[in-house]
Parts: structure tokens; C-alpha cells; sequence
């Protein structure tokens, strides 16, 4: 348990000398702490329409201006961070489960079952992955949790790949072998012996990974293949943005920057969390 | 091998090493079947598992009963699935025939090349774009790390990597046609048309190439062979570009190969905001439409496309890294351990023999 306190405490202390990823780090974190309390900070309802008030420019009463609906671009930023955030984390979450236990099965098993499973993540690999989520949502359409799956799918070889490598490389060492002669069962050694060194390269993907999610259903909705209206996604605000582009182009500023800021944020931090993880770098 | 070099025997080597590069790309080639079957098969499955029935969708609403029992038939709907699936992949083999879109009633091999040039030629000048900006940055920034230039070059990579390309697209729309009038802000047919989607889509595969460029690159230049060379008195740029870039090329092959094989799937969103007609635009329609067969043979397509680039990679691997040919000799792919054991049975005969 110390040791593994000290490990955690050397990654945070070469983090912090990453002035840049650390300091996305605490955006990030304020971003989310956005997200959950978005109820609390946007001052009107996300979709609250107001006819008399439309196109209207940033002014003290909003911050952001309004949309042709006469909607509080403000409040829909804010609102379009938990949807952005959620769908990243989810999308990112169910990706890392699934290639996690498929990459955990076919390291430890070997055999035809790696071959079966490393040949289908193959596949998934040479699809790329905007348009499997293309062909996800042209089956079954444009739910939020479609998206997730849509945006997770073409992820999972990834994650699958890196827990498969790692599992080969340690399956046959000590430990392990010490933990099979007192007879834990395979489930236990996966998941507690073999995983736990998996977890600083699947964190550094993990993290861009939030990062191409976001940006994926940012893409898709821009499109109109994305979440649909009234929902208030940075990628169909900016849609809407785009057609009022000629005169009223502070409605595309916030979305955008927003969706700039996030990612931006994710792949720094993703950079500094590598350089933090690698053993190579360390003193 | 104690033969000595000598002149005679070198080019005999030589073609020998190539008989074995050439059949490396001889089975890197047959993989590729496998690879676009299943491929084929999974694309079917996805949309053959979608809620709805095809037949209403290509009859539109207010179709009798009859007419829909008629249009399955017609579109071979009351076949069993495999028996669909095996009609549809000979079509596509034999004739390049995907079916007709549901909606137009026009072939979608048709459409799809006719849509197509648009989207290969947008993706490709910006994975050009992208190449011969990000490469040379990178290795300047490698050569100078810890300068001013290195960092500057790093967070504008960093800013590249995070703006997506549909943000940097208005935001020049926003500079240059809304404002300042200099550029037109849709089509795709004259240069002027062209500059603004190939920088939009062109900046992220720079900034990977840059970053990905400096990174390989400084691994190299720590390597003994590199001293080697400058205490020979090599002078620096040949280093670099001699010996440094030579052996960072490969990782950087891959990245431009991947990136374009992304740029071809994500272009759908430049080609929407400047109005292109390329496939990617058609693929989005279709999907909008529900149009099935479009949709199939859109995907289709594109993985065909990647997995081609994919292979292109890999055989200029072959030409580039004498590294990766040696690798070849003992396999990877499809069938690596069976290739292992019997190269593994191979070198201990030969160990016997002498």
C-alpha cells in the first residue's frame, strides 16, 4: 500500500513540474466541477426560447449573447460541457472495459482464442473510426447512448492491444506464478495481480482517448448526425453558429473556444502524464 | 555466414534479399483478403442489424402491404442472410456493383465514384500539406530541443492537435471571406476554392507529423551510432538528414499513412462546411436518408482505401528499413507463430548442419 502511495506521489510531483499539464489538470477540474453543477451556474434553462430577445450580443444580462431562438448561449456552453464531458468519459469508460477484457483474455489464454480476438480488433483497427460511428448511427440511430457506443467501439482495439501486451510480458513472472501455486483463481490474478501494471500507459491513452471522443461527437453533430436539437452540444451550437456567420459571428466564439479549451486541455495533460509515467525519464 | 564480400557474390545477396522482400508483399497482399471480407462482413451485419424494414424505406410512407412484399422480393430481402450477403460481396467483387441507393434509384458505385476524386484529392493535399510543413518542423525542433523554437513549435502543435478542423474552418472562414473578402468560402474547384479546406483538414496530420516527427527523431540522436558519426566530423545537417531522419522515418510513415486513412473517414465535416461534393458529404446523406446500400458501400470503400494505403506502408517499410526487412524473415501477421516456429526449426537445422 506504500509503495503504491509513493508511486502515486512521485507521478504528482513530476506532474506538477509540467506547468502546462498541470494547470490543464485544474481546468479540467473545473470544468467537470461545470459540468455537475450546471444547473446551478447557467442562469436560464437551456432551452428556454425568447422570441423578443433573439440574435441579441453579448451583453451584462448574457454574458455570451443569445441564438436565433433567443436561447442564453452562456447557459448552453455550460450545459454543452456535461453533455461533452459525459460522452467522452462514457464513450472512453465502456471502450477501456471492453478492450480491457478482450486484451486481458487473449494475453492470458493465448492460443486460437488471441488469435480470434487479435484478427477482430484487427478489423475494427482498419475501419477508421469516424466512420464506423457513421455506420453505428446509420443502423441504429442518434440517441445518446448510440453515440457513446459509436464513438467507444473503434476505440476498443486500442485498449485491447496495449492490456494484451503488458499480460505477456509479466504473465510468466514470479508473482504471478507465486499467486497461481497458493491457487487464486485466473479472474483474481487478472484483475489484481497482472492489471494494476497496465495502468499508466491505459491512463495516458485513456486520456487522449476522452479527448478524440469529444471531438468525434463534436464532428457529428455538426453534421446533424450527432445529438439532436434542442440538446446543447458544442458541435451542433457551432452548426447553428455557422449559418448566422455573416453578422453575428460571436454566437460561433464561445462553442468554439470551449471545444478548443477541453481538448486542448486532455491531449496537454495526456503529454505530461506520459512524460510523468515513463520510467524512463525517471531520475 | 563467413562468406566474405566479395563482389561477385554481393549482388547474388542482394537478390536473394529481394526474393524475400517480394514475398513479403506477396503475403502482405493475400492478408489483405481476409482482411476486407471480414471487414465487408462486419459493415453487413451492422446494417442488416438496424431496426426498421428496408423495403418501407426505399417505398417511402403511405407503400400498401403488397407493394412492400413486392419491393422485398425485389430487393432479395426474403432471402436468408447469408445468402444476401454472399450475393452482395459477389456483386461488389465481380462487378463493382454495391446495389442502388434506396432513395435515387442510381448505382452506387456510380455515385461513389463520381463523389470520390474530391475527397482523395482533399485528403491528400492536406496530408501532403500536413507532411512537408510537420516533418521539417519536427526535426528542427528535435535538432534545437529545449530552444525557443522547439517550444514554440511544440504548442503550436499542441493548439493544431486540439482545434478541430470544422473550428479552424470557420474561424478562416469567419478572417478571410466574411471579412476581409480575400477568399471565396465554398466550392472546390479553383485554387482559391481549395486553400482554405486543405489548411483546415491539413492542420492536425502537421501537427502529428511534428510532434510525432520531433519524437522519433530524438530517440534516434541519442543512439552510440550518431556520436559515432559526429566524431567522425560529419557535418551536422548531414547527420541529421543522413543518418537521423533516415532511421526515424519509419514511425513517421506510419503516422502520415494513418492520418490519411483518418483525413478520408473525417473529411465529412470540411467537405460540409465548404460545401464540397466528395464522399464524405454523400456518406452523410445517405446515413441522414437511411439509405442502406449507400451507406454499405460507402464503408466498404473507404476500408478498402485504408487498407490499401496500409499496404503501401508497409511495403515501403520494406524499401526503406533494412530493420523491418529482417523483420519480415521472421513474420508477423496472420499466421507470425506458425512462421516463428518453423524459421526458429529452420536456424537450428542449419546450427546442426555445421
Amino acid at each position: 500500500m506504500k509503495n503504491s502511495n509513493s508511486v502515486f506521489f512521485e507521478t504528482w510531483v513530476r506532474l506538477k513540474k509540467n506547468k502546462v499539464a498541470f494547470a490543464s489538470l485544474w481546468i479540467l477540474l473545473f470544468l467537470i466541477v461545470v459540468a455537475v453543477f450546471a444547473g446551478l451556474i447557467a442562469p436560464y434553462p437551456y432551452s428556454m426560447q425568447n422570441p423578443s430577445n433573439i440574435l441579441q450580443k453579448p451583453s451584462l444580462k448574457h454574458i455570451f449573447g443569445t441564438d436565433q431562438y433567443g436561447r442564453d448561449i452562456f447557459s448552453r456552453v455550460v450545459y454543452g460541457a456535461r453533455i461533452s464531458l459525459s460522452v467522452g468519459f462514457i464513450a472512453v469508460g465502456v471502450a477501456l472495459l471492453a478492450g480491457g477484457f478482450f486484451g486481458a483474455i487473449a494475453g492470458f489464454y493465448g492460443g486460437w482464442l488471441d488469435n480470434v480476438i487479435m484478427r477482430c480488433m484487427d478489423i475494427l483497427l482498419s475501419i477508421p473510426s469516424v466512420l464506423l460511428a457513421l455506420a453505428i448511427v446509420a443502423a441504429f440511430g442518434t440517441s445518446l447512448p448510440n453515440l457513446m457506443l459509436a464513438t467507444g467501439v473503434s476505440t476498443i482495439p486500442g485498449y485491447a492491444r496495449l492490456v494484451r501486451a503488458t499480460i505477456l510480458t509479466i504473465k510468466n513472472q514470479e508473482y504471478v506464478e507465486a499467486a497461481r501455486a497458493v491457487g487464486t483463481n485466473d479472474f483474481e490474478i487478472i484483475t489484481r495481480q497482472i492489471l494494476p501494471n497496465c495502468m499508466a500507459p491505459i491512463l495516458v491513452q485513456a486520456t487522449f482517448g476522452v479527448a478524440t471522443a469529444i471531438l468525434t461527437i463534436a464532428g457529428l453533430s455538426f453534421v446533424g448526425l450527432g445529438l439532436q436539437p434542442p440538446i446543447p452540444e458544442w458541435g451542433s451550437m457551432l452548426s447553428d453558429a455557422r449559418a448566422y456567420i455573416r453578422g453575428y459571428s460571436y454566437m460561433l466564439v464561445s462553442p468554439a473556444v470551449a471545444i478548443a479549451i477541453t481538448v486542448f486541455c486532455l491531449n496537454s495533460l495526456g503529454d505530461g502524464l506520459r512524460d510523468a509515467l515513463d520510467p524512463k525519464l525517471r531520475d | 555466414m563467413l562468406v566474405p564480400f566479395t563482389k561477385g557474390i554481393q549482388p547474388l545477396i542482394l537478390v536473394l534479399e529481394d526474393i524475400k522482400v517480394f514475398k513479403y508483399i506477396v503475403r502482405r497482399i493475400l492478408f489483405l483478403i481476409p482482411t476486407l471480407l471480414l471487414v465487408s462482413f462486419f459493415v453487413f451485419c451492422i446494417i442488416k442489424a438496424a431496426p426498421g424494414d428496408p423495403a418501407q424505406l426505399a417505398l417511402g410512407e403511405g407503400a400498401t402491404e403488397e407493394n412492400i412484399e413486392a419491393k422485398r422480393i425485389e430487393l432479395g430481402l426474403d432471402r436468408p442472410f447469408i445468402v444476401q450477403y454472399l450475393d452482395w460481396l459477389y456483386n461488389i467483387v465481380f462487378h463493382f456493383d454495391f446495389g442502388n441507393s434506396y432513395r435515387s434509384n442510381i448505382s452506387v458505385s456510380y455515385q461513389i465514384k463520381s463523389y470520390f476524386p474530391n475527397t482523395l484529392k482533399l485528403s491528400g493535399f492536406s496530408v501532403l500539406l500536413g507532411m512537408f510543413i510537420g516533418v521539417p518542423l519536427g526535426m528542427i525542433a528535435a535538432v534545437k530541443q529545449y530552444s525557443p523554437f522547439d517550444s514554440v513549435v511544440m504548442s503550436f502543435a499542441m493548439v493544431g492537435m486540439s482545434v478541430p478542423a470544422f473550428v479552424l474552418a470557420l474561424a478562416m472562414i469567419l478572417l478571410f471571406s466574411v471579412t476581409l473578402h480575400w477568399l471565396p468560402s465554398s466550392g472546390f474547384n479553383s485554387f482559391s476554392q481549395m486553400i482554405m479546406p486543405i489548411v483546415a483538414l491539413g492542420m492536425q496530420p502537421c501537427a502529428i507529423c511534428a510532434r510525432m516527427t520531433r519524437s522519433s527523431m530524438l530517440e534516434v540522436v541519442r543512439q552510440d551510432y550518431i556520436r559515432t558519426v559526429r566524431a567522425k566530423g560529419l557535418s551536422e545537417s548531414k547527420i541529421v538528414v543522413v543518418h537521423a531522419l533516415r532511421n526515424a522515418l519509419t514511425p513517421i510513415l506510419t503516422t502520415v499513412g494513418l492520418q490519411f486513412g483518418a483525413l478520408i473517414g473525417g473529411a465529412f465535416v470540411t467537405e460540409t462546411i465548404f460545401l464540397i461534393p466528395g464522399f464524405g458529404r454523400l456518406l452523410v446523406t445517405a446515413v441522414t436518408n437511411r439509405d442502406y446500400p449507400l451507406v454499405m458501400g460507402g464503408v466498404t470503400v473507404v476500408a478498402m482505401v485504408v487498407a490499401l494505403t496500409n499496404l503501401a506502408i508497409d511495403i515501403a517499410y520494406a524499401f526503406i528499413d533494412p530493420r523491418v526487412r529482417s523483420e519480415f524473415k521472421k513474420g508477423s501477421g496472420l499466421f507470425s507463430h506458425i512462421r516463428m516456429k518453423k524459421e526458429i526449426m529452420r536456424s537450428l537445422e542449419e546450427a546442426h548442419e555445421k
